[in-house]
């Protein structure tokens, strides 16, 4: 199983290097982990990807809530979240198919943020469907460099109307 | 005017030590932590100056479990800070409260490869319960308030705070703060009423109940509620190591330790049964062995104030988060008198059937030893293992009447441990008489603390079972490993007594049965420490035993 995790932490400079010690301690095992500041400026969103049976999800849910840093934890289940990662990619491009590439990239609504003589890089965000649909038509051009920000999410606040509010 | 007056961190450190109520510290001094030993030296708080920073730290250790205080240990930076290591991993699994402070290279210098630098605030987060680095001296009452606070409170654990040295020597203006809040912490105390609804009416349903209960009974003081409870609901009792003393050993309803090395009648009661309380326990894999095996056809009830505890290991019926104590008293006033005649005077038959025995052949048994030690003792002493074979002797063999009174290392399994932590114990409870049951092995791993136990005049009554070997990883050989006996056999051991004797402390070697309880009689009579180097059989084995991942039926014996 596949998990999205939102952690809400409290803001400080080692907080980042307890809730991935706790991965590593555990043997957990983590798709990706992304931080960000929240709209309050002590406050922290980690967004998590984990894997792992139902017993293994439910421990990192739990070892994650006895942290003294973290303030909740929420489960994003995917029909009832938004999830987002931003991708940068940079191809090999002959003059001959830059046509080609706008179109796919007009397409999808990603921006090409550079051109050089040999590549273009371009810019895209989406849920993840979207990006590796994005990368399979990007095959025809050779990749040379991708970077990924990693999943980012929020509760959809239309379907769970319950969402509780952390930072009341 | 303003109430707060400029103070250095260090002091403003010491005062908050005394506000919490700290009466001992146990250190040792270094360059990154002098400004704290100057602030203790003009403003003195009682030091304990061990030889080793690991003897501080399970003297700390010691000391909380002895007394119920936070144990608080100092260390330098550097090599001070991660001798420290082992002792917080130690406190970690058996759920201590202790504060560690380290000093730490001044601000400017992290990160340079200074001179005594090491990462301890990265080195300690996976065994610490909560651990800071403080860079900002304004910070230093909200966290020393915090470390306490936390260190205490929910489930107890070691709280190690990172000090650099310029924030010891810096000033701040200081004004005591009354109350810790961290907003991300709140830990579950009460049970949740529906629960423990739940709980009692499996309770009456229940025809073969079994109490497992664990260090969490002692750690929350629930003895009283614990007592109360199954002797109203005629609930045998079984504890785990880090239990033994949350129920007298000496009442009918106790089964004593169950698991690994516990007894007979334990596992097969916990087998049979078809209830189990667990209060304050994780079904340490040491205990539950194979999990699936454990209690096949008990429906299990889980209190603890853990959450993160309850389905780590076994899937639970009726879970309670909360406090040992308050779920307990909550449930007390529950339940009407019961019986569960059948199944008592079934445990008895298994009593009677399966007792702890050894063979007696006139040689110098341990286990003799212990039944020696176990009958001198009054029952306010304290007695303290090291880790192997005589540990778990000990646990079977000594019978523990009240909470805090065996002191072991349980989750690590630290080998020496025991001595600094008798040292410890000793020190906060100075009206108890305190035995360390050691081994050769674990002895040597701390012994120089026989400094600081000859320096304070610590009276710890030190007992060796010296058998010239690693006597459980011999076992261990000895049963799965064809007798293999790699590297477990020491072939120098030193004059124990002579060693003692070196560090002007009394003591003696006994080779015979006959000459244990004089021994013993006269390190009682001795008022500073005493040594007794016992030479057991050195190729004794611990029965009865669930080898490892087994099922708690699986039983050994001697053949």
């Amino acid at each position: 199983m596949r998990q999205v995790i939102s952690v809400l932490v409290r803001n400080h400079p080692g907080v980042l290097s307890h809730v991935a010690g706790l991965f590593a301690r555990r043997a957990y095992n983590i798709e990706s982990i992304v931080a960000g500041v929240t709209e309050r400026p002590d406050i922290t969103r980690i967004t998590l990807v984990v894997t792992g049976d139902e017993a293994i999800l439910e421990q990192v849910n739990k070892q994650l809530r006895k942290l003294i840093d973290v303030i909740g934890v929420v489960d994003l289940k995917y029909s009832q979240s938004i999830t987002r990662e931003l991708i940068l990619m940079t191809v090999y491009l002959p003059p001959e198919k830059r046509v080609e590439l706008i179109q796919v990239a007009n397409a999808f609504g990603a921006t090409i943020v550079d051109i050089s003589e040999r590549t273009a890089t371009l810019e895209f965000s989406g849920n993840e469907r979207r990006i590796n649909t994005l990368l399979m038509a990007l095959e025809p051009f050779k990749i040379k460099e991708i970077a990924r920000t990693g999943l980012i999410a929020l509760p959809l606040e239309s379907v769970v109307s319950d969402n509780r509010e952390f930072l009341a | 005017m303003s109430s707060a007056a400029w103070k250095k961190g260090a002091e403003v450190i010491i005062e908050i030590l005394k506000e919490e109520g700290v009466e001992v510290l146990f250190g040792f001094p270094g360059g990154a932590v002098i400004p704290l030993y100057d602030a203790l030296y003009q403003n003195p708080i009682r030091h304990i100056l061990t030889r080793h920073e690991q003897g501080a730290v399970h003297a700390a250790d010691g000391y909380a479990r002895a007394t119920g205080k936070v144990g608080v240990c100092i260390a330098t930076s550097g090599p001070g800070a991660t001798n420290l290591v082992t002792g917080l991993a130690n406190a970690y699994m058996d759920s201590v409260p202790l504060v560690a402070l380290t000093g730490q290279v001044p601000t400017s210098m992290i990160g340079n490869d200074s001179f005594q630098e090491a990462d301890i605030y990265g080195i300690s987060i996976p065994i610490t319960k909560y651990n800071y680095l403080v860079k900002d001296v304004n910070d230093l009452p909200r966290v020393i308030k915090e470390a306490f606070f936390l260190a205490r409170t929910g489930r107890p654990g070691p709280i190690l705070i990172d000090l650099p040295r310029d924030i010891q020597d810096g000033k701040l203006k200081y004004k005591p703060i009354k109350e810790v809040h961290i907003p991300s912490y709140h830990p579950t105390v009460k049970g949740h009423p529906k629960q423990i609804e739940h709980m009692v009416r499996a309770l009456k349903e229940a025809e073969r109940p079994v109490v497992y209960a664990g260090g969490g009974v002692i750690a929350s003081r629930a003895e009283e509620e614990l007592t109360a409870f199954v002797r109203t609901a005629q609930v045998p009792v079984t504890t785990t190591l880090m239990g033994k003393g949350c129920f007298p050993e000496d009442d009918p309803l106790s089964l004593g330790m169950l698991g690994m090395h516990g007894t007979r009648y334990a596992n097969y009661a916990v087998y049979h049964s078809d209830l189990i309380l667990a209060v304050g326990a994780r079904f340490d894999d040491r205990v539950a062995g194979d999990v699936k095996q454990f209690a096949p056809q008990a429906k299990i009830v889980h209190v603890d104030i853990d959450p993160a505890e309850i389905g780590k290991r076994i899937n639970v019926a009726i879970p309670i988060v909360g406090d040992v104590k308050s779920v307990l008293g909550q449930a007390l006033g529950k339940i009407k008198k019961m019986e569960h005649k059948a199944w008592l005077e079934q445990i008895d038959r298994w009593k009677q059937e399966f007792p702890l025995r050894y063979k007696a052949n006139g040689k110098l048994k341990p286990q003799y030893v212990l039944e020696c030690i176990n009958r001198i003792k009054d029952p306010q002493a304290v007695v303290c293992t090291d880790v192997g074979q005589h540990q778990m002797w000990a646990a079977q063999y000594i019978t523990v009447r009240k909470p805090r009174t065996f002191i072991s290392s349980g989750g690590l399994g630290t080998m020496g441990f025991g001595f600094p932590a008798a040292v410890g114990a000793q020190i906060g409870c100075p009206e108890k008489t305190v035995f360390l049951v050691s081994g050769d092995g674990s002895f040597q791993m701390n012994i120089q603390e026989l400094a600081t136990a000859r320096s304070y005049n610590v009276p710890v009554k030190i007992c060796i079972f010296n058998n010239g070997y690693l006597g459980m990883v011999r076992q261990w050989q000895e049963l799965f490993w064809g007798k293999r006996y790699s590297q477990t056999r020491f072939e120098f051991n030193p004059d124990f007594v002579k060693v003692a004797e070196g560090y002007e402390i009394p003591g003696r070697t006994v080779h015979s049965p006959e000459e244990v309880l004089p021994a013993l009689e006269q390190a009682l009579s001795v008022k500073g420490p005493f040594l007794i180097d016992f030479h057991v059989e050195p190729e004794e084995n611990v029965f009865p035993m669930v080898p490892a991942g087994k099922g708690i039926c699986e039983i050994l014996e001697e053949c």
